[in-house]
């Protein structure tokens, strides 16, 4: 079984938010709402600052709180360990968007949950998704986290890197690289 | 993808059916405007490949229709610039089309100027009233008495008319309000400037000193590529700005210098790298001048004497002198874009050369490479009408070395009708109202025309100020001239359209044609269409349109661009040489050797207002494009965390920003941070809109250039510094 995620390079993302953007016309993410955000993490005081810039979305948690509290069984797992939403079986009710720690889901526009689905018609397709596919600094890669031979897995591997919450109990799937090598 | 099977990926599909049919916030217009272009199929998924307008970078993109409806737009994977990729603003472009505020008909002006009340009009009316009025300003005053404002390569085919008409003055706010001084500095030194797509290898750099650039929020595509790319390569990086820009967060050195005093800082880094002998000997002696006197002049420029100018520490200037030496020829001291900030910018950007020339790094790999590109035929026009009375934008050549039009100097001719009256202001796609500086004396000067056309796809402030707004049809929806690209690979691409022009817009070409028809100029426009003149221009060189408009952009021969690689080194300057002393500036007076002078400094309470970029918009051009909005809706007021907290004030309060001429901003939100001296204030460019045709973006935010009422004139070349202007802080009611 895979398990797909995320490893974003926070050492290159500059925040330019095209992955925002991309999300947004490929989806068709109403307005007003967005399905993936940056993050901007500043530490210290002038002029001993650090800073953290990363692109966040779903987790798409293992141990995802969204499936677990869903009364109606819209939020599921599906292929590859993807969270996503059965519309026609979702009523709006709210408890995974109360649930979710990432504050990643909202109620669209049409009545109901809406989040990020790493861009399976695209993954489905052999694309990657929409935010990856257009990230002028390539800082992000997808793919499956089980596979040890996977890009993603290499670089989980052999890059420093934390994910976002972990103490939540979610067991998210997407990765942050940061500075140096994890040797 | 393997780990899961078709079968099953089938099913997902299912669950999220709807995925890019969904109705959403485009919807509303799309089904109002949306007439795709004719060659386009109703039904099914449909790719066209075109180039991108939300910035002057030219990235070749693919847009895509699917059932009739444009749904998005990316970056075309053979385009050398964009690799496939399309900045924020590029991929956010299809919001051009949909944006509500759009220009829809012709306007004439009902009341005074400024008004922004409107007649609709025809296109006949409008082309018939801007002939007679250019006739009459013909007879009276001469074809020089028209000026042309352009932006972008869209205003190619208004520069043409205008040559026919036979006016000389066409500008452009790039030259004397942004890249200007760099070019002047650079060509100064090496005889050449550095061009647009600028030829920074950042890639290939292996030391890169940012001095106020601030890469990765400024979005030039290709510029922010390469930084990631050396970023991963693990390229030095050292950056100079007051504020932690995004790019300062990746350096290895930030120095949040002292606004104003860059020319201290790098005088003293010549003063190290020339005494210490880390310059490349064997370029210099080869192929530059001046050294001696350089050496001479820079003598008391110690880091020791920086020090209490900049703020930075003599023994970090030391320090990262003797680092930059260590990885030449690749060390690039970027040369930035947006210069024109404290009045001596010539001078720094001179300095800026130097220091490059030192390196070694003009013409070499992971420096200044040498661009290529493809010949391509110009269309075989009759030969234009010669002006006798020249260009009126810089009367005996008081800014020696300005190798554009000045377009404030167009300004100032036009208030003071010296050297000649300048009676008609042809604006296109450029904002003239939030480009140059000091809003009052653009607003006298438009006050003694007897013509205002400007021509743009939105109603921007300048808008308000014509007699006639000619809307144009968006880069979606026409063709523009061929762009011949100067970069590492020669390449031509082509911008076509992917929909018919929505509402009663047309493509710039067939304005400037049919007006062409009106004032008798027909000669000068033999084409039918557009496709004719792209068509001959191509056969002519070999090529044809059909194959341009299939491929999006046809790549020539890869040809050296590096020295190491071949390319000989020239450089036409006067001694056919780099001049590190300038026997040309000492010919006008001028500085041989950039000095470090003092600038004036914010009076206690005030605080030098600097402005920069957002990766998400593009000047003020972008504030109503519905996904972009999406992205920033305002700007903020950057301010260091302490004085904040001293005003009492926290990040999300609302205040005014007033300057030292009394100007009063309107309300723009605090971001109290940690991120920027205490002694300056920062915004994001190109927002606080007052159009009342931006119904959105109107009152969102302040704009910078509403505060720059001061400004100084380089002496070099006429652009003007608008770093200059200090404001305080009131809260708002
Ligand atoms: S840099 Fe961005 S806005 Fe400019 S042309 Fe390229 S994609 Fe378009």
């Amino acid at each position: 079984m895979a398990r797909y995620g995320m490893a974003i390079d926070t050492t290159k993302c500059v925040g330019c938010m095209d992955c925002v953007v991309a999300c947004k016309t490929e989806n068709n993410v109403p307005e007003g709402l967005n399905r993936d955000w940056i993050q901007t993490i500043v530490n210290g005081e002038f002029p001993n600052l650090t800073m953290e810039i990363r692109s966040e979305r779903c987790n798409h948690c293992t141990n995802a709180p969204c499936v677990n509290c869903c009364p109606t069984g819209a939020s599921h797992y599906d292929g590859g360990g993807i969270v996503l939403v059965h519309h026609d079986l979702c009523t709006g009710c709210k408890a995974c968007i109360a649930s979710c720690p990432y504050d990643a889901r909202f109620i669209n526009p049409e009545g109901y949950a809406d989040k990020c689905t790493f861009c399976v018609h695209r993954v489905e397709e052999g694309k990657d998704p929409a935010c990856i596919s257009v990230c002028p600094t390539y800082c992000m890669t997808f793919g499956d986290l089980d596979d040890p031979n996977s890009e993603i897995s290499k670089l989980v591997k052999s890059r420093n890197n934390h994910t976002v919450l972990p103490e939540a109990g979610t067991s998210p799937n997407i990765y942050y690289l940061i500075g140096g090598n994890n040797a | 993808m393997n780990s899961i099977s078709r079968r099953r990926f089938l099913k997902i599909g299912a669950a999220t059916a709807g995925v890019a049919a969904t109705a959403g916030a485009l919807s509303k217009f799309t089904q109002q405007a949306v007439k795709i272009s004719s060659s386009v199929p109703e039904k099914g998924v449909y790719t066209i490949p075109t180039y991108c307008d939300l910035c002057f970078w030219k990235c070749n993109a693919i847009a895509t229709v699917k059932d009739g409806k444009l749904w998005k737009i990316e970056g075309n994977p053979i385009d050398p610039m964009s690799k496939g990729r399309l900045c924020p603003r590029g991929t956010g472009g299809i919001g051009s089309y949909y944006d509500p505020d759009r220009l829809r008909k012709p306007l004439m002006r009902k009341n005074n100027r400024g008004q922004e009340e409107w007649v609709e009009v025809t296109w006949d009316e409008a082309f018939t009233f801007i002939a007679d009025k250019m006739n009459k300003i013909k007879s009276e005053y001469g074809p020089e008495a028209v000026a042309l404002f352009s932006h972008g390569i869209g205003g190619n085919f208004f520069k043409h008319l205008m040559k026919a008409y036979g006016t000389p003055n066409l500008a452009a706010p790039s030259f004397a309000q942004c890249r200007g001084p760099r070019d002047a500095g650079f060509r100064l030194t090496f005889g050449e400037d550095v061009g647009s797509p600028e030829r920074t290898d950042i890639e290939n750099s292996k030391f890169l000193v940012l001095i106020g650039s601030h890469l990765g929020e400024n979005m030039h595509n290709t510029q922010v590529q390469e930084f990631a790319t050396a970023i991963e390569r693990g390229t030095k990086l050292l950056v100079v700005d007051p504020r932690h820009s995004v790019a300062a967060s990746k350096a290895d050195w930030w120095f949040p210098i002292k606004p104003g005093t860059d020319i201290a800082l790098i005088l003293a880094w010549i003063n190290v790298i020339v005494n210490e002998e880390l310059y490349d000997k064997v370029y210099i002696d080869k192929y530059a001048i001046g050294l001696d006197k350089l050496k001479k002049t820079v003598s008391n420029n110690t880091p020791e004497w920086a020090y209490p100018i900049t703020g930075i520490k003599a023994e970090l200037i030391r320090e990262t002198a003797r680092e930059m030496a260590r990885y030449k020829p690749a060390t690039l001291i970027h040369p930035g874009r947006h210069v024109t900030w404290y009045g001596d910018d010539s001078q720094r950007s001179r300095a800026i050369a130097i220091l490059n020339a030192l390196m070694g790094s003009w013409g070499r790999k992971g420096g200044f490479f040498s661009p290529v590109s493809m010949d391509i035929a110009s269309y075989p026009y009759p030969e234009f009408p010669h002006s006798e009375k020249g260009k009126v934008d810089n009367p005996d050549k008081k800014y020696p070395f300005a190798h554009e039009t000045i377009t404030t100097g167009i300004r100032e001719a036009t208030i003071s009708g010296k050297p000649y009256p300048v009676k008609g202001w042809f604006v296109y796609a450029t904002n003239l109202i939030f480009t140059l500086p000091n809003e009052d004396e653009t607003i006298k000067a438009i006050q003694n025309l007897d013509l205002m056309v400007v021509v743009e796809t939105q109603p921007s402030e300048i808008t308000g100020w014509a007699d006639v707004v000619l809307p144009e049809a968006t880069y979606l929806e026409r063709y523009d001239d061929i762009n011949v690209e100067f970069f590492k690979e020669p390449f031509i691409s082509i911008r076509q359209p992917v929909l018919e022009p929505a509402f009663e817009t047309k493509p710039g070409w067939w304005m400037a044609k049919k007006l062409s028809e009106k004032l008798g100029l027909e000669k000068y426009f033999p084409w039918n269409n557009i496709e004719e003149y792209l068509d001959t221009r191509l056969k002519n060189s070999g090529y044809s349109l059909e194959q341009l408009k299939k491929a999006g952009l046809i790549k020539g021969d890869k040809q050296p661009i590096y020295f190491e690689e071949g390319v000989t080194p020239e450089f036409p300057t006067p001694s056919g040489k780099i001049e590190l002393y300038s026997e040309q500036l000492a010919a006008y007076g001028l500085d041989p050797v950039p000095r470090y002078r003092k600038h004036e400094e914010p009076p206690p309470g005030y605080y030098r207002l600097l402005f920069g970029r957002s990766p998400v918009h593009s000047f003020g051009r972008t504030q109503s494009n519905p996904i972009l909005f999406d992205m920033m809706k305002e700007n903020e007021v950057w301010i260091n965390k302490f004085i904040a907290d001293k005003l009492e004030l926290k990040s999300g309060d609302y205040v005014i920003l007033v300057n030292q001429d009394g100007v009063r901003s309107n309300k723009v939100k605090v971001k109290a941070t940690e991120r920027i001296r205490q002694d300056c204030v920062y915004i994001v460019h190109g927002f606080g809109h007052t159009s009342k045709g931006f119904v959105r973006s109107r009152g969102l935010g302040a704009s910078d250039n509403q505060l720059v009422t001061k400004y100084k004139i380089d002496p070099i070349m006429g652009g003007t510094a608008q770093h200059l202007n200090f404001v305080t802080i009131e809260r708002a009611a």
